[in-house]
């Protein structure tokens, strides 16, 4: 089970209230756990990741034990402790505007 | 009794104004979608309790969001948790936020650049849903005004939408550039009398006629003269603010432009500056009376650097004659110390008699007139900015 933290504008678009937890078949990597949440709430497709180029949207970054994965290929494995559901990926909104 | 449903779409949610025919006593519900910018609200014609909203954020990116109950309650129009998010050959479904450009080639010409503030060409990119405009006679269809500017429209209740790629396509798309606010498709107008006539403007490549249902498109800007672009009198370039439409005479338009009022009665053909005596002719609002097709509203802005009414008074003004002569309305506004802003899709009217004339401020205020604009009150004072207004009449 992996499980994923969401800021609170995606938490109210999708419609949930703590954290979302997620089952992601074979290798459990920043994309397939993305693909999976898209799955599991299609509402949010467009709203992490351009539809079209699947890149970050600029002010998000993802998060892992303490760990900034933002840059990471969507292929990279995820660290142990999230895979095994002990640590959360974080999707993180930047503060930005002053 | 008859009733008013005012939508305001603000920088931090949406709003929803009702009263009954008397526009007295008003109700307000919201904020909806707190937190987002609320671009355009609109509902549809219809079926008045279908309401389209354009949601956007520059973490998040587009949202759009639609209701069948009056503004109740909200949806996104897209596939459902749970349902399947791809069709049995691999299609994606439903992506009610998917705003891709048309690059086929079957599609007219498309286009991957237009002209950036620099002269260099820069490519196409979507940025949010400025305007939504639905059909006159279908709640599911609805077109979208968007920037980078192009035109969508969805046919199934927003669940997808497509191009219409012939207005970026038809020619000077490359020549097209963006405006301080971007390059925006913020002025979408049906044709009552013909439905295959569909007007567009641009900010600030200006004016642009279909008369095949949006197929193809043509430049009507010729009588546009804009001192501040290479060619003042160009067939493109222009900035246009804010087009409107009396249902009784669709040939005839008003438009406000970056500077300068001007009206058509040929369908855009052919324009004309009614600026008349106007203190400043520089605004982004511009509307027209319910009942009285050469009645027409405007907000003066002092300049396109200083974007507050002349002298801080906020005045309508308002023609009776369909432009040139102007008289100031004041009863009810501030006269003193006013320094905001007025949007250009921040003025709609209802179709009660007498027409009531509505508008929305930069500072947060929703004001209203019940007669025509003779006198004016706020309906709410302290909203976040209004980005839009639209005001539906209900029986």
């Amino acid at each position: 089970m992996i499980r994923v933290v969401l800021p609170y504008p995606l938490k109210t678009l999708a419609h949930v209230d703590g954290e979302v937890e997620l089952t992601v078949e074979g290798p459990a990597t920043l994309g397939s756990v993305l693909d999976a949440l898209e799955a599991r709430y299609p509402m949010l497709k467009g709203t992490i990741r351009d539809h079209v180029t699947q890149e970050r949207r600029p002010f998000l970054r993802y998060f892992a034990c303490q760990e900034d994965l933002s840059l990471e290929p969507a292929n990279v494995t995820l660290p142990d402790p999230v895979i095994s559901g002990a640590e959360p990926l974080v999707i993180l909104a930047s503060i930005a505007g002053g | 009794m008859s009733s008013v449903r005012v939508l305001v779409g603000t920088h931090k949610g949406a709003f929803i104004l009702t009263s009954d025919g008397k526009r007295q006593k008003w109700d307000v519900s919201g904020p909806h979608f707190i937190g987002w910018e609320i671009y355009h609200m609109k509902g549809s014609p219809a079926d008045p309790n279908r309401l389209y909203a354009s949601q956007t954020s520059g973490w998040f990116g587009q949202i759009i969001q639609r209701s069948s109950d009056g503004g109740k309650t909200w949806e996104q129009p897209g596939t459902k948790p749970g349902e399947p998010t791809k069709t049995p050959d691999g299609m994606p479904m439903g992506e009610s936020n998917k705003f891709v450009y048309d690059t086929s080639p079957g599609s007219g010409k498309p286009l991957t650049t237009h002209q950036w503030y620099d002269g260099t060409q820069h490519p196409w990119e979507f940025k949010r849903v400025w305007h939504l405009e639905p059909s006159l006679t279908d709640p599911n269809t609805v077109y979208a005004g968007i920037e980078d500017a192009a035109i969508f429209r969805t046919t199934d209740g927003g669940k997808t939408w497509q191009e219409l790629a012939g207005l970026r396509g038809h020619g000077t798309g490359p020549k097209w550039a963006p405006g301080a606010g971007g390059m925006c498709l913020h002025t979408i107008l049906l044709d009552p009398k013909n439905s295959k006539r569909i007007f567009v403007a641009i900010s600030s490549a200006g004016a642009f006629r279909s008369d095949d249902g949006g197929t193809s498109w043509k430049p009507i800007n010729r009588g546009l003269k804009s001192e501040y672009i290479p060619d003042p009198n160009a067939e493109i370039g222009h900035c246009v603010h804010r087009i409107a439409m009396h249902r009784s005479r669709p040939n005839t338009l008003f438009m406000q432009k970056h500077w300068d009022v001007l009206r058509t009665d040929d369908a855009g053909d052919n324009w004309r500056e009614v600026s008349g005596n106007l203190p400043t002719d520089f605004g982004f609002v511009i509307d027209v009376h319910a009942h009285e097709p050469e009645t027409v509203y405007v907000v003066p802005i002092k300049s396109d650097s200083e974007h507050f009414p002349l002298e801080g008074k906020l005045r309508v003004y308002r023609s009776r004659s369909g432009g040139n002569e102007w008289e100031p309305l004041t009863n009810g506004l501030p006269q003193r110390d006013c320094y905001v802003n007025v949007l250009r899709d921040s003025m709609s009217v209802d179709s009660l008699d007498p027409c009531g004339v509505y508008f929305g401020t930069t500072g947060g205020q929703v004001y209203a007139s019940a007669d025509s604009g003779d006198k004016w009150f706020p309906i709410v004072r302290d909203l976040p900015p209004v980005f839009s207004v639209e005001v539906q009449t209900l029986a």
